[in-house]
This record gives structure tokens, sequence and C-alpha cells, in this order.
């Protein structure tokens, strides 16, 4: 019953400034595909179509990004792993990190809550942005894209910034000779996994908050600040008191940076926990996943 | 046009009602729409246009009736339906971070279209807006009526046959509205069908070959706007000032002048054929209104006797 709209190339275009001088072939070129055509593709390719939106608007500050990730890395493995390490080292029994040294344990960790960190922002206010401060989603939402295809496409374009940036933080690393190991470029996936079980689930809950009562803030201060202290990031997680380790059993970061050692320089660890960790991470990233998109939907078909 | 009389109309609905909980935001409203159509929703804020125009829009669930766009069920078919239309929401929401072409050709992406097609399409529709020279500025440096053309101008990217316009020149100045009239009356020229909603009646005369008046979730009348004018109110109005204190008391002084009489806060209207000869009656009776003004009866007229209220609260 669409046929009669589809293929009119003798309509002039909205806007009505197409010359009458053009021949058919020049307005075959120009015409837009017909509307079932465009549903079709964004059927198959709405996620990507968006994802390349947010690309878009991140190529915009891609200068400021870079720096940031080429330098945030510099900063802590300077700090951290050379200054602090050299006190470290000299101080600590040849075991007390596995026997290598404190650089090499605290690299992985230092990968993994990057990701972390970046997700917690990528997640919380853009989300507030697309659905208040600016209304960004509802112009998408008018288009054929779907729901689902808005959140799809944001995470794919966050998860190649994480890639990127972990890519860049895993080979500053790699120059410091802080992972050994032939398996340690893995530990970049581990990374972008990592940042995506925590960011996920915090994308559906960053979609739940209709009013700005500083509750991004609080996430930061008192979620992701701990989470960086006691998930076994500066030292191992067994040196905690066993009331506190809970802490780091359900923080992403620790089965992130665990993970990440087992792979950067060969961290014993039993496999079944390496599994475990996997699975965690996994697990929370889909479960964000259904949430966020379960939550667009509810908010955005009102 | 060969598709008015074709019986698929390109919107069509049928007792449409969308509940919000208990409240009914659309009660039940049927029309249907011919291509090339210029249609419009006229009512006051919170009268249901905006939700009427998110169902038509994909973009929201209806309770119950029947909707169909292009002969699609868009709750069934929503990218199909989203496809063919343009749409400029109530309120703008271009993204602000990035150009003003990119924001053109993003969009166009979200359609599938190639690059080939959208670099050439977007320099025509910046054209189009007026905003050639603005098409490498950011969003945010452009005045209200420049972001309200460029939206129109992304609405119309994937050169949809369906321009759906809600509250398309509130909040514009008098200068940015003549432009935007201007640029939609060319649309409906090429044969756009347009959907809109206004609370101006002077937008719907404007623009409008046809109109609902719409109110607390349901069609009041619907006709031409000359028609609606001419069923439900007198070719000519007499507005009297006689203070705020006098205009409710004097009312009963003034009866059985013109046709019909409707006393409101500020001032006080005669519908009448003749305005001119109303006055001399008003003034033979020794009452002497601070001002007076005779006009054409419009839109504003129609609301008010078919619904006891403003337009424009």
């Amino acid at each position: 019953m669409t046929s009669q709209h589809t293929g009119t190339p003798d309509q002039p275009a909205p806007g009505g400034h197409r010359e009458t001088g053009n021949t058919k072939n020049e307005q075959a070129v120009r015409a837009a595909h017909s509307p079932m055509v465009a549903a079709e593709r964004a059927r198959k390719f709405g996620s990507w179509y968006y994802a390349e939106h947010a690309l878009k608007v991140m190529n915009g500050y891609r200068w400021t990004l870079l720096a940031y990730s080429v330098g945030n890395p510099v900063m802590y493995l300077f700090a951290m792993g050379v200054g602090l390490a050299t006190l470290v080292d000299s101080n600590s029994a040849e075991s007390a990190f596995g026997g290598v040294s404190y650089l090499a344990f605290i690299a992985p960790a230092l990968l993994s809550s990057a990701t972390i960190m970046t997700a917690a922002t990528e997640f919380t206010y853009p989300v507030m942005d697309g659905f208040k401060w600016r209304r960004v989603y509802y112009g998408p939402h008018a288009s054929p894209l779907a729901v689902h295809q808005i959140v799809n496409g944001y995470i794919i374009a966050i998860s190649l910034r994480l890639f990127l940036m972990s890519a860049i933080y895993f080979a500053i690393v790699a120059a410091f000779g802080a992972s050994p190991s032939a398996w340690g470029s893995v530990a970049i996936i581990v990374a972008v996994v990592c940042g995506l079980s925590f960011g996920l689930p915090l994308m559906a809950y960053s979609a739940s908050v209709t009013e700005d009562k500083g509750q991004f803030a609080l996430v930061m201060r008192f979620i992701v600040t701990p989470l960086f202290l006691f998930s076994g990031t500066f030292f191992p997680l067994e040196t905690l008191p066993i009331f506190l380790r809970w802490i780091g059993w359900i923080s992403p970061l620790w089965h992130g940076t665990e993970l990440g050692r087992v792979l950067t320089y060969g961290y014993d660890e039993p496999l079944w926990l390496s599994a475990i960790h996997i699975l965690y991470l996994v697990a929370l990233a889909l479960l964000g996943w259904v949430l966020a998109r379960r939550m667009y939907e509810r908010r955005l078909g009102k | 046009m060969p598709n008015q009389t074709n019986p698929n109309y390109v919107i069509s609905a049928d007792r449409l009602t969308k509940h919000y909980g208990n409240f009914a935001a659309v009660d039940g409203i049927s029309f249907d729409v011919p291509a090339g159509e210029s249609f419009g929703l006229l009512g006051p804020n919170g009268a249901g246009k905006s939700t009427t125009m998110r169902m038509i829009g994909g973009v929201s669930q209806r309770t119950s009736g029947k909707l169909t766009i292009m002969g699609l069920d868009p709750e069934q078919h929503g990218p199909e339906v989203r496809a063919h239309l343009g749409v400029v929401p109530q309120q703008d929401n271009l993204d602000e971070e990035l150009r003003v072409r990119d924001n053109l050709l993003v969009y166009g992406r979200y359609f599938g279209l190639p690059m080939s097609y959208l670099k050439p399409k977007a320099d025509e529709l910046l054209e189009f807006a007026q905003l050639t020279d603005k098409a490498k500025a950011k969003v945010d440096s452009l005045s209200g009526g420049m972001k309200r053309r460029l939206t129109i101008a992304r609405s119309l990217i994937n050169e949809p046959k369906i321009l759906l316009l809600d509250e398309p020149t509130t909040g514009l100045d008098p200068q940015a509205r003549h432009i935007l009239w201007d640029r939609l009356f060319r649309l409906k020229e090429s044969g756009v069908t347009l959907i809109l909603t206004t609370h101006y009646m002077d937008e719907a005369e404007q623009l409008c070959d046809r109109l609902v008046v719409v109110d607390k979730g349901q069609i009041m009348a619907e006709g031409s706007p000359a028609t609606l004018i001419r069923e439900h109110s007198t070719r000519e109005v007499l507005e009297l000032r006689f203070g705020s204190e006098r205009n409710t008391t004097v009312a009963a002084d003034l009866a059985g002048i013109g046709e019909r009489l409707e006393s409101l806060p500020d001032r006080v209207l005669i519908y009448t054929h003749d305005g001119e000869s109303a006055l001399e009656q008003v003034t033979a009776r020794g009452l002497h209104p601070i001002t007076s003004l005779v006009r054409r009866s419009s839109l504003e007229d129609v609301f008010l006797r078919l619904t006891g209220r403003s337009l424009v609260d």
C-alpha cells in the first residue's frame, strides 16, 4: 500500500529547490531512497548509525581525549609505579607482590580503574543530557531508529573509546616493561569489559534519574572512590581485614584487575577463580545492558 | 492531486485514545488526512495535541483506537512509519555539540542515507533554511528562530512526504515566525502533507487547509478556517473595553445589540454582521467604552464559542 509513495522522482523535493532543468538521471542520483529502504537499513544497522553519531561528537574533542588517554597513565605510572614503587620494592619481601615489581603489580589495576573512571563519566551526565538537559535522544527517537539501537549505539561508541584508551595505556605499560607475559595485550579487552560491567548498570540507573540532585557526584564519591581504593588495586586484597574484603569481591574492578594480573605477568590463581572473574564481569555488563534498554524504552516511550 | 480521491488517507485515526493513569490526554479522536493536505490541530496547552502528534510520530503507544500512517500501524511498523515522516518537535533537540551542517548529516544517517546523497542535500536544505553561512557554526550560537529553521531542515533530510510540526513557532518573535511560515508554505506548495499543532489562531489560519479544534482530548469542531468561522461565529466582532470593573456589569445594558455577547474580564465582545452599526447602537444607549475595535471574526472566537475559554491563557 505504500507503493504509491515510493520512487516518485517527478515530485519536487521538500524545499522545492530542485531545478526544473535537471535531467532524470541527475534526479535519480540525488533523490533519497524510499522510506521502506530507510526503515530496512535502520532495522539492520541502526545501532551503528547511532554509534557513528556518538563518535562524531567525540571527534569534536579528540585532542582532549587523546591527551587524557596518554597523560593519565603516564602520570599514574610515574607517581605509583616509579615513585612509590622505589619505596615499596625496597621495603617488601620478594614475594609480597607475587614476585613481580610493584609497577607490574599495579599496572593492570590502573588499566581497569581507568576504564571504570571513564565509564563513570560517560554513562552518567551524557545520559541525563540525552533525556533531560539537551534532550538529544529525542531526535533519533523520532527517526527510524528503535530505542534499543540508541542504547546499543552509545555502548558501541563508548566501548571503542575504552578500547583505544586501554590500548594506549597498555602500550605505555609495556614500554615500562611492566607486562612481561605474552598474553599481556588481552588485558586491554579485560579492561574494556571491566569498564562496561560497571558502566552499563550505571547507565540503567542514570536513565532512571529524572531530577539531578547530585546523585552522580555521590556515585563518584561513595562508589567509585571506595572501589578504587579497596579492590586490591594498590595492595593485595588479602592484606585487608576479612570484613572489608567483600568490597573487593563485589567490585568489578577487583575481578578485572586480578584477571589482568593473570594475563600481564602470569599471576598465579586457580583457573576456577579466573573463570569467576570473567563470568562476573560479563554477567554484570549483560544485566546492565538489559536494564538500560528497559529503562530507555520506558522513558522514551511515554 | 490524484491521492485526494484515494480512499487510502496518509493518516487515519479512529477513536484514538491515550490515558496516563486515569487521565485521558486524548479521548477518542477520529480524523483522516489526505495526501497533500495541510491539517491542523488547534487547541490550548494541555488539550492533547502533542500526545496525538507523538502517537502519529510512532514514539508513543496508544491506549485504544486505531491509527494508521501510510496504511501502517506505528506500533507494529515503527521504523517504517517513522521513515515516512519528518518531525519538528515542540522543543528543539539538536545536537549542540555538533556543528550546524553535521546535525543534518548525522540525522540523515539514521535513515541509512549515503554521504553522497547527504552532502549536497544538506547544503540544499541549509540554503532553504537560510542558514548557508552558518553551516560551520556551533548550534548553541544560533538564535531561537535559526535553531527552529535548522530543526525543520533536519526533518526534511529524508525527503518526507509527511511533515509533523508540533507548535512550530512557539517562542519566536514575529519576524522569525513569518520567515518560518514562508518556508512551510513552500513545502506545502511542493506537495508535502503538513500536520501541525498550534495554539495560535493566526498560524492555523495561515497554514491550514483544514483543522480540528481540540479541547480536553476531544475534537470540538472540524473544517476549514473559513468554514469554522462561518459556522461558529459572525462575520465581525465589536470589542469594547469599559475598564476592568465595568466590563461585566455593563453587559446587561448591551443586551440585544448584535447576535451574541461574550463578556470577558478584560473586554466585552459583541458578535454581529456589522460592527460599525453595533457600535452606533452602543453609543446611542449612552454607553461610552474606553476603547472600541471592529474586527473580523477569527478562530479565537470559534474556540471561545465552542469551549467558553480563550486559546492562550
